[in-house]
């Protein structure tokens, strides 16, 4: 019998953390997070590491740049309205190319909203709501067992690309406990000592001074550097991209849905199943890069994507641009901290099921179909 | 009810009450016993007063979403746990009632109500002095969704961090509470 833990996932996340090796914790409290933190004051002191309880979220961040550009893994979490208050340093950090992690557990926005679980900052975290042309590498945890998993990668990725990097959990997944194997950090973090800030040394040891800063006033420095930039973020889009999917392969109706709400949707599909539709489940993993060729891919040939999430189709956006027509798309969300049931979702299955039934009768027939392709192919019966 | 073999259990009370105590040690002895579970509490401001609930899930397939529409059974400590979640058993299912707190009048004739006087009972007897636990004990008895050993290691697991007697308490409150079925059981066979 593996050796399993009844743990929330706020506790998961940041006994993770502590895992992977983290030094430094910076945190303000938010609702519904404040676990993490709790666990952080708690834990890092007994183990010799660093717990600031900082005066606001500002503070928290700018320490979290301070602290990890001189390589030191560190981290912050909190929650929507006040990761907002976030979002310039973030800038900052993907410019100076600083590998600070973020833990973001989502409540319901906009504004202070409330504590009730929510995907609203999908845009917050993968477009940024800071400036320029960055990005932040964000990862979506759909379970408790993924989110310490997901945690340790974060970390990792953090710091192979020094670029900021996300977990994306919400409220739900923060309070709720279940059953948890907290595996043993298996990844290297990447070397840090070629371009850390730890001090030029004394007499004959002095090296060259280092600067990581995110100002670039001389020349083209500017352009150089954001050309940089976006090769990096080219290579990580390349090899970094995560998802899920699940019986998605012969699917006629392709549920497209992250984090706790994919948990439902999976749920959803074996029920569409068992009553005889062919439903499968695309769940994105990695939410920058985004799955895009491979949710193109998997789009193919299904009579039309059903998008779920807890905002008003913040992802669909992403998930229309990678399809790019080869089939419909359709949204079914939930706001201000509402849920999606499995009902919900397997009565929305059955009308789409029957909304394009005729479809089948067009591709069933390949002189009719071969010069259309298949989102055209939805033309009403 | 659902299709699948997912048990839904809504806990609620009052804060001081243990009713998250008493949520944690199902999805412990659930996690025990092998099989799935989730756990999840009102949180926030809720929890600095007033109102306290948690849904516990207990599945042999994997647990889609910690929260839910309809329990199979309710655990109702206070009056306004009552009045705010009665409706969510579902048809069929079984609402324990501490009856101390919420009175024995039975709104619904779709379900069925177990009515002890919990308060009371802990009140008269300084050993089982633990009222979510006794509400547990008989959950267990009446159900059947876990096996007494299960339930008894989880305390024993959560109890040991804190202490023996807490332990005693704990164990003396859930064999309490297990045995007034076997009460029950036998003045419903003499009638």
């Amino acid at each position: 019998m593996t050796s399993k833990i009844l743990m929330k996932g706020n506790k998961a996340i940041a006994q993770a953390a502590i895992n992977a090796g983290l030094e430094c914790y910076f945190g303000y409290p938010i609702t519904p997070q404040n676990e993490i933190g709790e666990f952080m004051s708690d834990e890092m002191p007994k183990l010799g590491r660093t717990y600031i309880s900082a005066e606001s979220e500002l503070a928290a961040v700018n320490m979290l740049i301070g602290a990890a550009s001189t390589g030191t893994l560190s981290m912050t979490s909190s929650s929507s309205c006040a990761i907002a208050l976030m979002q310039e340093a973030i800038s900052a950090m993907a410019t100076a190319e600083i590998p600070g992690v973020i833990i973001s557990v989502m409540r319901a926005g906009p504004g202070l909203g409330n504590i009730t679980p929510s995907q609203g900052d999908y845009f917050q975290a993968t477009k940024g709501g800071g400036n320029g042309d960055y990005r932040t590498i964000v990862l979506a945890p759909s379970t408790i067992n993924e989110a310490v998993e997901l945690t340790y990668k974060t970390f990792y990725l953090a710091f192979k690309y020094r670029n900021p990097a996300m977990l994306l959990a919400d409220g739900m997944l923060g309070q709720m406990m279940e059953p948890v194997e907290l595996k043993p950090f298996d990844l290297k973090i990447p070397d840090s000592s070629e371009w850390e800030a730890d001090g030029i040394g004394e007499g004959n040891n002095k090296r060259p001074f280092r600067k990581l800063v995110s100002l670039h006033m001389q020349g083209n420095d500017l352009i150089l550097l954001n050309e940089k930039l976006q090769r990096k973020y080219g290579t990580i889009q390349e090899n970094e991209v995560m998802y899920e999917k699940y019986m998605a392969d012969d699917a006629d109706i392709l549920i497209t849905a992250f984090g706790t709400v994919a948990r439902v949707a999976k749920s959803a599909v074996e029920k569409a199943r068992s009553l005889g539709i062919k439903a499968g489940l695309f769940r994105p993993i990695t939410l920058w890069p985004f799955p895009s060729e491979e949710l193109k891919d998997a789009a193919k040939g299904k009579k039309t994507i059903l998008n779920i999430e807890l905002n008003e189709g913040q992802m669909m956006l992403d998930a229309k641009a990678a399809i790019d027509g080869v089939c419909p798309i359709e949204l079914l969300s939930r706001l201000g901290g509402a849920i999606v049931k499995e009902g919900e979702i397997i009565e929305k299955i059955k009308e789409l099921s029957s909304k394009y039934t005729c479809l089948k009768v067009i591709s069933d027939n390949p002189s009719k179909n071969e010069s259309q392709d298949s989102s055209r192919g939805h033309i009403k019966c | 009810m659902n299709s699948k073999d997912e048990k839904h259990i809504i806990i609620a009370g009052f804060g001081g009450q243990g009713v998250l105590f008493l949520g944690t040690t199902l999805a412990e002895a659930a996690m025990i016993e092998g099989k799935n579970t989730t756990w999840i509490p009102s949180y926030g401001a809720e929890m600095r007063g007033g109102s306290a609930n948690c849904y516990v899930t207990i599945s042999n397939d994997e647990i889609p979403s910690p929260i839910f529409d309809e329990a199979d059974y309710g655990i109702f400590l206070s009056k306004a746990a009552l009045n705010r979640f009665e409706k969510t058993v579902a048809k069929n299912g079984i609402a324990i009632l501490n009856s101390s707190m919420t009175g024995e009048n039975k709104s619904r004739n779709d379900i069925s109500y177990i009515m002890e006087p919990f308060t009371d009972l802990v009140a008269k007897s300084s050993e089982t002095r633990l009222l979510n636990i006794m509400a547990l004990g008989l959950l267990i008895r009446k159900t059947g969704i876990l096996a007494k050993d299960s339930v008894l290691e989880a305390l024993k697991k959560i109890s040991q961090a804190k202490k023996a007697d807490f332990l005693r308490f704990n164990i003396d409150s859930f064999e309490a509470g297990y045995n007034l079925v076997k009460e029950t059981i036998k003045q419903t066979s003499k009638c």
